[in-house]
This record gives structure tokens, sequence and C-alpha cells, in this order.
């Protein structure tokens, strides 16, 4: 494989700027644009902005109400659920930003080819795509866990493997439409392999369209994270992953609803925010967008 | 002699945009009679704008004008309401491409018969009738066959020949054919063609005809207008066509190749900037 | 210069017969029409000479060479092909230099930014527009690009789709101009399709009528003016395409 050249990396850096300020144009995508840089300075400055260790147990001060030294109370370690979230940031981006490196390469790589190889190649890939989109992925996710034993990677890597397929589908879909292009077509004339065409003519291509529905995937992979996390497959004890805390303050529920309430809606906040920003991103990555009209 | 169905003075139309508004029309005037007047120019030239103009239809854009009447009502002022009446009934427009602009999940025959009940609104039997005579009109061979045809399964000469019957069913007084040809082949194109002209002339249409064909606006009308960068930069007689005198059109017909011609290079239309300027008579 | 030789070209599309023994030689250095109204397969000719289509019966010769048994790489710099719409034949987001580039690459040619430059220059386009992107070009810019990106491997043959049909008429005269200046320069083989006889007749010496994926006569340009086609589509063609140049 040929590495990719200056050329290509360029006219992307171009764009990028233009992409940031149509997504900051509209409100709910800015919106959605601000939590997620907000979650990322969190997760950056965690030491800094948390009150207490996030693993100190405090068997003096357990099931402590918002309020009192504890912005949002104490669980039933004792332990500050404030900072347990703060630090539960580096978690939830870990978990996105593995799911995201593994799938979004393993799901263009496999549609990109499958599409435009085609014949007897397409057929089989697709068919093990139909598989994996026939269950629901925490099931999926809950057999791979299952079998893999529970801990935070494995519960990434079941993420991993049952959020691939719909990517690959799509890339799939795409590049039905630019193999039959002219632009392809003249770069076969000129002797380029499949393996170049797939890399330089196709991917591009289809990337914007990954990109977005790896985007409004994120929401759907915190959810699922949460919920293995939730079911003790995930992230285990001590670490501060959001669904873990839910699951362990379910017991305490009805006293101290605060054990499950704050997780709840940092949960809900950054998966809302990453589907807004890809609805976002689907509007502003239309062509036309993508640079100035400049004509000469 | 009859005063003009269309009388246009001064018609400018406006795209306003991010990076400044874009001027598609600029200044325009001419009056139309029942005649076949041929309006020719390069993309960007803003022929048709300027016919999607005169029918409304240009949401986006400023129309402003001294004049612009259709058999004396002044389309500018006219409300949407009234205008939509005119849509359709007395000024149709037809487009290049059948496919696009059929329904095609619907057979062509229902399509034709509509037109006829929206506009005429007589009974569904009547309609029916009307639509097989006007579909025999544009020489379908066989149209109770291909009434009820989808539009998938209709060629595209016999489409636009479809489409040709929908427009001119509702007796317009006036139509706007933008390339209604550029999408058929050669000798297709003749055929459809002819049945315009001969619909056109029978029932005293008048038809502006929108194109980049010199060739085709030269043998099928009256009169053509020349536009470049939204100007009307000239006006003659299409029989003149040859003789023009404003050099963007003399650039035009040099740079066209023809048949028998002397393969030396073709004239390539330097542009300058004072052919925006008109020449000839004004209308 | 290397010659064209056509023989016995059939393609079939499952049941359907798209071409059906096609046959014609093109000599060294001269410019072959295909004309024909939309699906009566020209196009299709030019794609199986190219190779885009494989599935076809029959035999095509290059310099005397099978197609089928030319290396790939030798087949690329033997014949290249500009396509009909600027629009569609250049990748959105490759600039003229990566457009222009990537043949030298596959190829490892030497000295780049030479052939770059005389590519270029030969199109008659000017330097800085290396670093253009197609939505940045006008359609005729952009069918000049596309010329040059075939030239750059210095093919003998040059199949050209309706190279100019989406062009305005003044870009057209462009184009064509360029065309033939670069034929009588540089002494490619063409193989043209277009519909427009005109075209046809301005560029090419001689020129064969298709109908339903078969050639129905090959003439010679003299007998366009006087229409002496013989068989009847042919002349029904002429016929229409003289009439509507010249009027009734």
């Amino acid at each position: 494989m040929t590495a990719l050249p200056r050329s290509t990396g360029l006219p992307l850096l171009r764009p990028l700027g233009n992409i940031l300020r149509a997504l900051l144009r509209n409100p709910p995508s800015a919106f959605g644009l601000t939590i997620i840089g907000l979650l990322l300075l969190i997760a950056l400055f965690a030491p800094l902005l948390a009150t207490h260790d996030p693993h100190a147990v405090d068997l003096d001060n357990t099931l402590r109400p918002p309020g009192g030294g504890h912005l949002f109370g104490t669980d039933e370690l004792g332990r500050d659920i404030y900072s347990r979230l703060v630090f539960g940031t580096r978690i939830t981006l870990r978990i996105i930003a593995l799911v995201t490196v593994i799938v979004g390469p393993i799901g263009l790589i496999i549609g990109t080819a499958s599409g435009y190889v085609g014949g007897l190649f397409d057929r089989i890939m697709m068919r093990i795509t139909d598989i994996f989109l026939s269950f629901p992925a925490l099931i999926l996710s809950l057999a791979f866990v299952a079998a893999l034993g529970p801990s935070l990677n494995n519960a990434i890597i079941a993420i991993a493997l049952t959020s691939w397929p719909p990517i690959a589908r799509l890339a799939r879909a795409e590049t039905l439409t630019f193999r039959a292009t002219d632009y392809v077509a003249a770069a076969r004339l000129q002797g380029a392999s499949t393996l170049r065409i797939i890399v330089r003519s196709i991917m591009p291509m289809c990337l914007p369209s990954v990109v977005i529905r790896l985007t409004l995937n994120m929401a759907t992979v915190i959810l699922t994270a949460a919920g293995l996390g939730f079911l003790g497959l995930g992230a285990q004890p001590p670490l501060p992953e959001w669904g873990a805390m839910i699951a362990t303050g379910r017991r305490y529920m009805i006293d101290s609803w605060w054990l499950v309430t704050f997780p709840g809606l940092a949960i809900l906040l950054v998966s809302l925010a990453f589907n807004l920003v890809g609805d976002g991103l689907r509007d502003a990555l239309d062509p036309r967008q993508m640079t100035g009209r400049a004509m000469p | 002699m009859t005063a003009p169905l269309l009388d246009l003075r001064g018609l400018s139309v406006l795209y306003p945009g991010e990076h400044g508004a874009t001027l598609a029309v600029d200044n325009v005037s001419f009056t139309l009679r029942r005649e076949k007047l041929g309006i020719v120019g390069e993309s960007g030239s803003g022929k048709s704008t300027l016919g999607r103009a005169l029918l409304r239809l240009l949401p986006q854009a400023r129309i402003t004008a001294e004049r612009m009447t259709f058999d004396g009502m002044d389309l500018l002022s006219l409300p949407e309401r009234a205008m939509r009446h005119l849509r359709g009934r007395r000024m149709s427009m037809i487009l290049q491409d059948p496919k696009f602009s059929l329904n095609p999940i619907r057979r062509v025959g229902d399509q034709v018969a509509e037109a006829c009940r929206i506009h005429l609104r007589c009974s569904r039997a009547e309609a029916r009738e009307r639509s097989l005579a006007m579909l025999e009109a544009v020489q379908i061979a066989d149209p109770r066959r291909v009434y009820h045809l989808y539009p998938h399964e209709v060629s595209g000469g016999m489409g636009q020949r479809i489409m040709i019957a929908m427009m001119l069913l509702p007796e317009p007084d006036l139509v706007i054919a933008d390339e209604p040809t550029s999408a058929l082949d050669v000798t297709v194109r003749l055929q459809v063609l002819r049945i315009l002209d001969r619909l056109v002339t029978e029932r005293g249409i008048g038809l502006l005809m929108i194109s980049h064909d010199l060739n085709l606006v030269r043998n099928f009308c009256d009169r053509v207008l020349i536009m470049y960068a939204g100007r009307v930069v000239e006006s003659l007689p299409a029989a003149d066509l040859e003789r023009a005198r404003h050099p963007y059109t003399q650039a035009l017909l040099a740079a066209q190749p023809r048949i028998g011609g002397d393969r030396s290079p073709l004239k390539v239309p330097e542009r300058r900037a004072d052919w925006k300027e008109p020449i000839g008579p004004q209308p | 210069m290397k010659p064209v030789d056509v023989e016995d070209l059939s393609i079939r599309l499952g049941d359907v017969p798209i071409l059906s023994g096609i046959g014609f030689s093109v000599a060294a250095g001269e410019c072959f029409g295909l004309v024909g109204e939309s699906g009566s397969g020209k196009s299709t000719v030019l794609r199986c000479i190219a190779q885009l289509m494989v599935h076809w019966q029959g035999r095509i010769r290059i310099g005397g060479t099978d197609i089928r048994r030319m290396p790939l790489q030798e087949r690329c710099r033997s014949v290249q092909m500009v396509f009909q719409d600027p629009y569609g034949s250049l990748h959105p987001r490759q600039s003229v230099r990566t457009a222009l580039s990537e043949p030298i690459r596959i190829h490892r040619l030497d000295r780049p930014q030479e052939r770059l430059e005389r590519a270029l220059t030969e199109v008659g386009l000017p330097l800085h527009f290396l670093d253009r992107f197609p939505h940045q070009l006008s359609g005729g810019q952009r069918q000049r690009v596309a010329i040059a990106r075939a030239l750059i491997l210095e093919p003998a043959v040059l199949l050209l789709d309706e190279p100019t049909s989406a062009l305005d008429v003044s870009v057209q005269a462009e184009v064509l101009n360029l065309l033939s200046e670069l034929r009588r320069r540089r002494g490619f083989t063409y193989v043209m399709v277009s519909h427009d006889l005109a075209v046809i007749d301005h560029m090419c010496d001689r020129l064969a009528v298709m109908q339903a994926g078969r050639i129905v006569e090959i003439l010679d340009r003299a007998a366009l003016i006087g229409n002496g086609a013989r068989h009847p589509y042919a002349r029904q063609l002429i016929e229409a395409s003289l009439e509507h140049e010249r009027g009734r």
C-alpha cells in the first residue's frame, strides 16, 4: 500500500475550518460541540477539577446528599460523586475513542472493498455483515463479554465488534455509486490497482458519510457501554464508570436519588451532544458547502 | 396590430447570496405577440432564469421590472392565487427532459387527463376523450395503448410529445419551451419540432423558445433574441441570423463546426467587455 | 502512431445483445468517428477498446497487438480515454496536481515535475492551475485537465467519448481546436464518438454509423455533405443532421 501523499491531507485541513464554522452557526450543533469540548477539557484537567480522590472510601460520610463539601453528594462507600463523574469522563472518552478507532477503519475497509470488488467476495462479506446485524447490539455485546470475561477493555472490544456492520453497509452502498463514475474509470485506465483505487479514489468520497455515521453512533456506544457497566459486564468496581455508578446506586435510589441522577444526567447530556453534532455534520458536509464557491 | 401578449420592459432578476447578489437577468425588454420567439445564449446567460421569472417560479430571486404584463395583466403585482390560475392554464412550460417532468408512478394518459380536468373543469370521461384526441394530435400512432403506459415505458421523443400534449391541452396563450429537444436524438428532434410548430401555428399560441442551439432557433422561430451575461445584446429576424451584426452573435456563429466546413481551426470567441452593449433596433 | 483494428466485437448483457459484429480499422494517425443515436452502443465500443468492459467476444488490436495479450502497463501507455462529462471525470477531492501525478506515480515515470508541467502547457493551461480543484474550474478547463491526464502517459491512441457535448458552443470550439492541434503535432490516432455530425465532420476522416449495436455503414467524410450514404438509416440520420443545420 502506498503512503498517503501530502496532497490528500492538505485539502482536508481547509474545509475543516469551514465545517467547524458551519457547526457553530447552527444552535443545536453548537450546543453539542460545546458539551463535547467541555467533556474533553474536564477529562484533560480531571485531577485539578476533582475535589476528592474518586476512589477514596470514607465510611463515616456515606450517602450524603448534595451540598456541604460534596457537590453531588456521596455514594454508599462515602466516595464523592462529583469527583467520580469528573474522572468518569476519561473512561467514557476512552470507550468512544477506542470504539471509533476500531470501527471506522474496519467498516470503511470492509464496505469499500466489498462494494468495489463485488462478486463472490461481496456476497460473503455482506452475509457476514447480515449475521452481525441480525442480533441486537446489546445482546451480542453481552455474549461477547460473557465469553471474553467482564472488563472495560473487553466491553470496548465487544461494542466495536457489534457496531462495524452498519458502517460497512453504508460504505458499501456509497461505493456502489462511486465505482460507476468516470473518474474511477479514468483511474482504471491509468493502470491503478484495485487497492489504489479504493484507497485514493473511493475512500475519500465515503469518508464524510462514515464520519457522520460514526458521530451519530457515539451516542449508542455510550449507552451500550453504560448498559454493560450497569449489568456488571463493563468497567469493574471501583472504576468510576457512569453506567456502573448507576448500577450500584440503584439499590439506594429510593432514599438517595443523587446516586443515579447525576451519572444518568451525564450520560444523557453526552449522548445528546454527539447526536446533535452528528446531525450538524450531516448538514455541514454537504459537498457544496465544503469549500467556498471560488470560480475563476 | 394587436396588443402584445407579453410586454417586458427593464426586467431584472437578482439572486441574493452570501458573497453578494448575482444579477442573472439585467434590464431585459421585449414584446411577444402570437409568434415564435427564440432566446439563444450560452450557459450562464440568464436565458432559463428569464423563462422562469415570467412564470414567477423563482422563490429565491428578486424580480423587478418597469413593466411586465401578460395579456394586459401585471405579472409583478398579481396575487399568487391569480398567478396559479395563469400557470398551466394560460401560460405553460415545456422542460428539457420529460423523464423529470412526468410523474414516474402514474400512467401518462392520466397525467394528461388531469391537466385537462384541473384547468378546464370537465368531466372524467370528457377529459379522457380530449386527452386521447390530443395524444393523436401530437402524432402518437396508438393513443389508446400509450394512454395506459408509465413514463419509463415510453421513449424520450414520445415522452416529450406527451409533455407537449399535456401542456397544450388547456389551450394556453403562451408556451415557454426551455430546451425542449436537447435531450432528444437528431432524427426525433425534427419530428417533435414539427409537431410543436404545427400546433403552435394552428392554435395561434405565442411561443418563447429558449435554447443554446443557433441552428434550432434559426430554423424554427420567427424572431431571435441573443442573450449574453444577462442582457439581450441583439434582436433580429431568424432568417437574418447569418447577417448578425453583434460581435458576440458573430463569434457564436463562427465557433460552430458545420458539415462540409473547411476544417480550419474554429474561431474561439475572445470575451470582450463591450459585448454587453446591445446593438441594432431595440424592441 | 498505432493503428486500431476491431474485428467482430460483440457483447451481451444477459440475453440482450449490446453490440454485435462490430468491425472497423483505423489507420495510424487517423481520426475515426462513431455516430449514432442514444442506445446505439457507440460509447460501449470505446469502453471495450479501453478494457473498461471485459466480457466481450471478438478481437481488438492496437498497433497489431491483441489488447488482451498486452500487459496492463503497456495497454495504459497505448490507449487513453477522454470522457463526456467533465464534471464527472475528475475526482472532486483531487487537485489538478494530484490528478496528473497519479499516472506518473503508478508507472514510476522519471522527471515527474517536468511531465506535469508539459502536459498542462500542452493543453494550454497556466501552471498555477496545478493547485486548483475541479470545482474551481469551468467546464472547458476541466475538459482540458482531463485531456492533459490522458496525455501524461503518452498514449498512441485516444478514445474520445463525446468530448464536447456537455460544453457550450464557444468552449466546444476551443476543445475541438486543441484536439485537432494535438493530433497534428503528436500524431495521435483518435476514435471519436459523437451524436453531432458537424463535430464528426470537422474532426474525422471516416466514420461509422451505428444503430442498435451494429455498424450499418462506414462512410468517408466526403459522403456527408451530399448525403452519399446507401443504408436507409444512415441516410435518414445524415438527412436529419443536414436539415437541422440548414433549415428546410
